[in-house]
């Protein structure tokens, strides 16, 4: 009999992050698909209570270990392997974020086979796995069948919403004994936390966000002004914090900040899958670029192709007289 | 009166003493000339010595007519007088100090000669006039960065003195000859107000000596003080007007870079002793005059002190480029030639900072956001990093498709240059120009693809070796094309092709600006405007276009050929202020605390111009920048940035 | 300090792509690859540690269309030598590209051990694996990734490293050397370097040429079944008119969500 389909939970710091969700929710449609069962696998040091909200799967492997505590890669791989050539899986999803990159290839490379990155999407296909990856930025998708056993994926954020992946189930948990050790190599120091700005973006209902289309430092206080009349905040992209224009608090993307506002109004950015996969998720995104191939319009559900420096202070002059007509009427 | 070389002082004849001040002064005076040519002897060769006829006429036109000081009115006057009464006293100084240095010869002193005497004393009346106004200027209505140094205060004091003592003396002899002076001449006037004052005639001559001696002291000394002061400018000028640079690109011979003494050439470091510190190309120069670092007055005279005092610097351990001069100064230079232009002794700002780029590219020291530019350039062709296939997307919505001159034999073909080909906001202007001349059966195609940036702005800001390459890769290009004459809608494509491209065969193809070839049309009847446009509008001339090519009537023939009202701001023709984004600085980022940036003076100036509705624009860099400055200055509704072949299709439309 | 940069040749995203007629691989006939971006920022972290702690840095590269221009401009930049893997079969394989690289570096004389092997977090094309934590399990180093700081302590042999974690938080860690670290970031952005520094070094340095490794495990190929464009599936509502008309739009349509 085929193997299961396992679901490397991804927690961090304490939290379960949002990409588990959406990949439980894929692995479970695969799982179903194939005809056989869904496991989460939670690594981590004392995480047994996060195994709780991983209901979606049919159960969860809990490896809990000192060594886990903190994101080493080599580590986590040392911890899998011997439950791996235990269980044999048939397919390991495993999340995409800066938490667990490098873990799938080493992980693959111990059991002596290839992974497969950057699937958007992966589906059961006539009993076997075929996924969708993402090449070149975004510019070509490749259609992949894994030809090894198991299947290890290395999953894209965003390949299905993480409110599928919840569930109000409780899964049963099995304590897997870990015979792993810290890394003799590699000794974990500490975090550095960003320093904290005035403003948590996550928490805002609304973002104005400006990238390099902004051109120059000074229109950031346009945005800025715009962001106020609408009783938000503003952010930008990666460019625009590298050059200093935006503290690093600010950040939206893959290195940054996730958020989900109420409104997402992207000024001056082109739309680079780092960053949507910071962004993507809001409930309305309007982008404003000069260049109307930008994929950011591919992400946005209203579009302007027009300078942001052109569009910013007329918003901000009718965003403003309509809250004026309404204070007064 | 007697001979003040012959006199006997305490038994000493006064031409042995005289021949003592003379040597004294001529070795001081030429020990330090001799330093100044053994340290630029020091430095790079340079060939200045071409067109020989075309040099002595510079010389005659700046030096003895003093154009560009004309540039100022009021100055100039002044300035012209207190030249020519110097030259005329140096003459007569010299004469006298011949004359007084070999009493036995039988020529007689200049004030002895009637015509000279009238001269002296009219000339010096005059100098003395245009003295105190330029005193008054200097002191009380000082122009920006004119210093009112203790330099220049001693020299006005030396002259005055100079001149004063002439008078005296000549004041004297009339008060000797007559007793009571004549109202005939000038020195019979002050012969009249010396005895008015109480002078005895009987005291002339001896007043006569010692007004005399006061003359050739302060003028031995005035000489031997020369080359250690700004006056130095006085001897050097007129070979820095003659060794001035005579070809229209004003770049330095091909280099690294320059960073040290010996690395600039010996005309790039005589600008430093040339410089009168006047201060004209600080007041011409669009980035000192927003609040950027750069200042060309402070430039040369760095090079001065350089030049002055060449071990200074590094016995401080400090470096030229990097301490003394600071590289975002250099990095803040538009490259657009006010400067050199208005600089009377035809100093050299440009091949300066042109020189110390290239020493800061060489060192990999570059400005942020010139690194991706550079490696954009050097990859795909173009600034905007986008791919060399689409530089032909614009043509895309024309309703037909340019003749390919790689193909096809043309009459004219069209280089874009990459902003009107790539820049969204340009593209609607191309497809215009276009239009126009496929409707008026002009012959022309374009290169498509094999179009790349003609480097013009690559090699100002010091990447030579980048430069290189697309030259050779440019030429090539046209090499192969089948085309008789060119025409860029880029001054600075324009400018490079033209004085840069050896190897494209000029006789064989001409040259020439969008604006000549409709110019051209326009008088031919080839283009007609089927009806005047009703406007009131400005024009600004393009730094490449103009200042470096004189380019200045064919723009404005358009204009009169499509019946719009011109109207000329202040600062027009040779005076147009740089629209700040030449030399590279359209791919820099702003420097230092800039309070307004040249873009936005320029358009407050056209703003400034009552009813004019546009302000029309022949370069791809003035659009965007003036654009740009509409939007910042808040002046949006007032005035509208129109390229001329936007109006031009409007006046040609059915 | 001797540090070994691997750098790879990715597809050049300005240019349009285009699948081949096989309809698995990219069209080559406007292909244009390019140094991976993530490898030339490691590059420039190499050069910036050299300047910091002397040593050498070495360049390692699978051959592939314009990497001499890649590898003569990291020699310009200050690289002490290049190297070149001839034979890159130019499939769209990391996990086989670097398992070709990671035989011949134990062939070439004096290159191992080196401290520190640096080369980009991740490429544009990495289907089948990273480059970083492959080497790292060849060559039996340990490694991080995401690296954005690096100082190192020679005498003890050990690296301290930033890495980034989501939500700008980086943690840091100390890694023995040697080890191996996927660079995200160098301190620095890369220096720029001109074009007459890049044709001298190709004149007076030679890019050290080294014959393709007999095919031993070459880590297994990938199989693709197809490649194409991403399909297109929405876009945006295009807004158009004047500045002040489309902001009267907008208005309408945050109003209609309370927004406004």
């Amino acid at each position: 009999m085929a193997g299961n389909v396992w679901v490397i939970a991804e927690q961090w710091r304490g939290q379960l992050s949002e990409i588990t969700y959406e990949v439980l929710a894929l692995g479970k449609e695969l799982a179903t698909a194939l005809g056989c069962d869904l496991q989460a696998v939670l690594l981590g040091h004392n995480v047994k209570p996060l195994a709780a909200s991983l209901g979606k799967a049919d159960s969860v492997l809990c490896l809990d270990h000192s060594a886990l505590a903190t994101p080493v890669a080599e580590t986590f791989a040392q911890a899998l392997m011997p439950i791996i050539r235990a269980r044999s899986p048939q397919a390991i999803l495993m999340p995409l974020t800066n938490v667990s990159l490098g873990v799938a290839s080493l992980l693959a490379e111990e059991l002596g086979i290839g992974c497969v990155n950057f699937c958007r999407d992966v589906r059961a296909v006539d009993g076997s796995l075929q996924t969708r990856s993402v090449l070149y930025g975004g510019k070509m998708e490749a259609i992949v069948k894994p030809a090894q056993r198991p299947a290890i994926l290395g999953i894209l954020p965003g390949v299905r919403p993480p409110d599928e992946g919840r569930t109000e189930t409780v899964p049963p948990v099995e304590d897997v004994t870990v015979d792993v050790q810290e890394s003799s190599s590699i000794r974990w120091k500490r975090y550095i936390e960003p320093e904290i700005g005035d403003v948590d973006i996550s928490k805002q209902e609304v973002l104005v966000s400006v990238g390099r289309g902004l051109q120059s430092p000074d229109n950031v206080a346009v945005a800025a002004e715009l962001a106020e009349a609408l009783g938000g905040a503003v952010c930008g992209s990666r460019p625009v914090i590298d050059q200093g224009w935006l503290p690093l608090s600010r950040q939206v993307g893959k290195s940054g900040v996730v958020v989900k506002p109420k409104l997402y109004l992207a000024a001056g950015i082109s739309g680079a899958p780092e960053h949507v996969e910071g962004m993507k998720n809001s409930e309305l995104i309007i982008a404003i670029n000069t260049d109307e191939q930008a994929p950011i319009f591919h992400v946005a559900q209203y579009g302007i192709a027009a300078d942001v420096m052109d569009l910013l202070p007329a918003l901000t002059e009718a965003v403003r007289s309509r809250k004026e007509v309404k204070s007064h009427a | 009166m007697p001979d003040p070389a012959a006199f006997n002082y305490f038994g000493v004849p006064g031409y042995s003493l005289l021949w003592l001040l003379t040597l004294i002064s001529f070795l001081v005076f030429g020990r330090q000339v001799t330093r100044h040519v053994r340290v630029l002897a020091h430095a790079r060769a340079e060939n200045r010595w071409d067109q020989f006829g075309k040099r002595i006429g510079l010389v005659v036109t700046n030096v003895l007519g003093q154009r560009r000081l004309f540039d100022e009115p009021l100055i100039g006057t002044a300035h012209f007088v207190i030249f020519w009464a110097f030259i005329f006293y140096a003459s007569t100084f010299f004469w006298s100090l011949f004359r007084g240095l070999v009493p036995a010869m039988a020529i007689p002193y200049p004030d002895e000669v009637a015509w000279i005497t009238t001269s002296v004393q009219v000339i010096g009346v005059l100098a003395i006039v245009a003295l105190c106004v330029a005193a008054v200027r200097r002191y009380i209505f000082t122009p920006v960065s004119l210093e009112r140094s203790w330099d220049a205060a001693i020299i006005l004091v030396l002259i005055a003195l100079v001149l004063l003592s002439s008078l005296a003396g000549a004041g004297f002899r009339g008060l000797a000859a007559t007793g009571g002076g004549s109202s005939r001449s000038v020195g019979g006037f002050l012969g009249g107000l010396f005895a008015y004052l109480g002078v005895s005639p009987a005291h002339a001559p001896t007043l006569y000596l010692a007004a005399w001696w006061i003359h050739m002291i302060t003028v031995l000394g005035f000489l031997a003080y020369l080359p250690y002061s700004k006056h130095l400018h006085l001897l050097a000028s007129p070979f820095s007007v003659f060794f001035a640079s005579l070809q229209p690109s004003k770049m330095p011979p091909a280099s690294e870079g320059a960073s040290r003494l010996e690395e600039f050439t010996w005309r790039e470091l005589f600008s430093g002793l040339a410089c009168a510190e006047c201060g004209r190309c600080d007041r011409a120069c669009p980035s000192f005059d927003c609040g950027d670092p750069l200042s060309p007055k402070q430039l040369i005279h760095h090079v001065k002190e350089l030049v002055l005092t060449p071990d200074s610097v590094s016995s401080n351990g400090k470096t030229f480029l990097g301490d003394v001069v600071r590289p975002e100064d250099i990095w803040a230079c538009t490259t657009c030639a006010s400067c050199m232009d208005r600089c009377p002794v035809f100093n050299e700002h440009i091949p300066l900072v042109m020189e110390m780029r290239r020493k800061l590219v060489s060192e990999g020291q570059v400005p942020p956001g010139l690194p991706e530019v550079l490696n954009n350039l050097a990859r795909y062709g173009n600034s905007f990093g986008q791919s060399e296939r689409k530089r032909a997307v614009w043509t895309q919505g024309l309703g037909f498709k340019p003749r390919d001159a790689r193909k096809e034999t043309v009459q004219w073909l069209w280089y874009l240059g990459e902003y009107a080909c790539y820049h969204p906001g340009l593209q609607g202007i191309t497809r215009s120009l276009a239009r126009t001349l496929y409707a008026a059966k002009v012959d022309y195609g374009i290169v498509y693809e094999s179009e790349r940036n003609s480097g013009n702005d690559v090699r100002r800001v010091g990447e030579e070796g980048l430069f290189e390459l697309l030259r050779q890769k440019n030429t090539a290009t046209l090499q192969q094309a089948h085309f008789d004459g060119l025409f860029t809608t880029d001054p600075h494509v324009y400018n490079t092709f033209k004085n840069e491209y050896p190897e494209l065969n000029h006789g064989r193809h001409p040259i020439r600006h969008y604006t000549e070839l409709l110019a051209t049309l326009f008088d031919h009847g080839e283009l007609k405007a089927s009806h005047k446009l009703p406007y009131r509008v400005t024009y600004h001339d393009p730094c490449y276009l103009g200042r470096y090519n004189g380019v200045y009537d064919a723009p404005r023939r358009v204009l009169q050929a499509i019946g719009v009202e011109l109207a000329e701001m202040p600062r027009s023709r040779r005076q147009s202020f740089c629209c700040g984004g030449g030399g590279g600085r359209i791919w820099m980022e702003e420097a230092g605390q800039v309070h307004s940036r040249p873009s936005e003076s320029r358009v407050r100036e056209a703003a400034s111009l009552d009813g004019v509705r546009y302000l029309v624009v022949t370069c791809p860099k003035d659009y965007v920048m003036f654009t740009d400055a509409l939007k910042t200055t808040g002046l949006e509704g007032k005035l509208l940035v129109k390229d001329i072949a936007e109006l031009v299709e409007e006046a040609v439309a059915a | 300090m001797k540090i070994i940069v691997v750098l790879k040749m990715v597809p050049d995203v300005v240019e349009e792509l285009e699948v081949a007629a096989d309809g698995k691989t990219l069209d080559s006939e406007f292909l244009r690859l390019i140094a991976n971006e993530l490898d030339a920022q490691a590059l420039e972290e190499a050069l910036l540690l050299k300047e910091k702690y002397t040593g050498t840095v070495t360049v390692v590269s699978l051959d592939a269309p314009e990497v001499d221009d890649a590898l003569f401009t990291a020699l310009a930049k200050g690289a002490d030598q290049a190297f070149k893997i001839a034979d890159g079969s130019g499939a769209l394989s990391t996990r086989a590209g670097t398992y070709r690289l990671a035989q011949v570096l134990s062939t070439i004389q004096g290159l191992l051990p080196a401290d520190l092997i640096l080369t980009g977090a991740q490429a544009n094309d990495d289907l089948d694996g990273l480059t970083a934590p492959l080497i790292s399990h060849l060559l039996r180093l340990p490694q991080l990734g995401i690296v954005t700081k690096v100082s190192v302590d020679t005498a003890a042999g050990v690296a301290t490293v930033l890495r980034e974690f989501p939500g700008g938080v980086r943690g840091e860690y100390e890694i023995k050397l040697p080890a191996v670290l996927g660079i995200q970031a160098a301190e620095k952005p890369p220096r720029y370097v001109p074009v007459a520094k890049v044709l001298a070094a190709m004149k007076s340095q030679a890019i050290q040429s080294v014959p393709a490794p007999p095919v031993a495990d070459n880590g297994g190929s990938l199989q693709i079944e197809e490649m194409a464009k991403p399909e297109v599936t929405e876009h945006a509502q295009m807004l158009r008119g004047s500045p002040e008309e489309i902001a009267d739009q907008l208005c309408e349509i945050l109003a209609a969500r309370g927004l406004v």
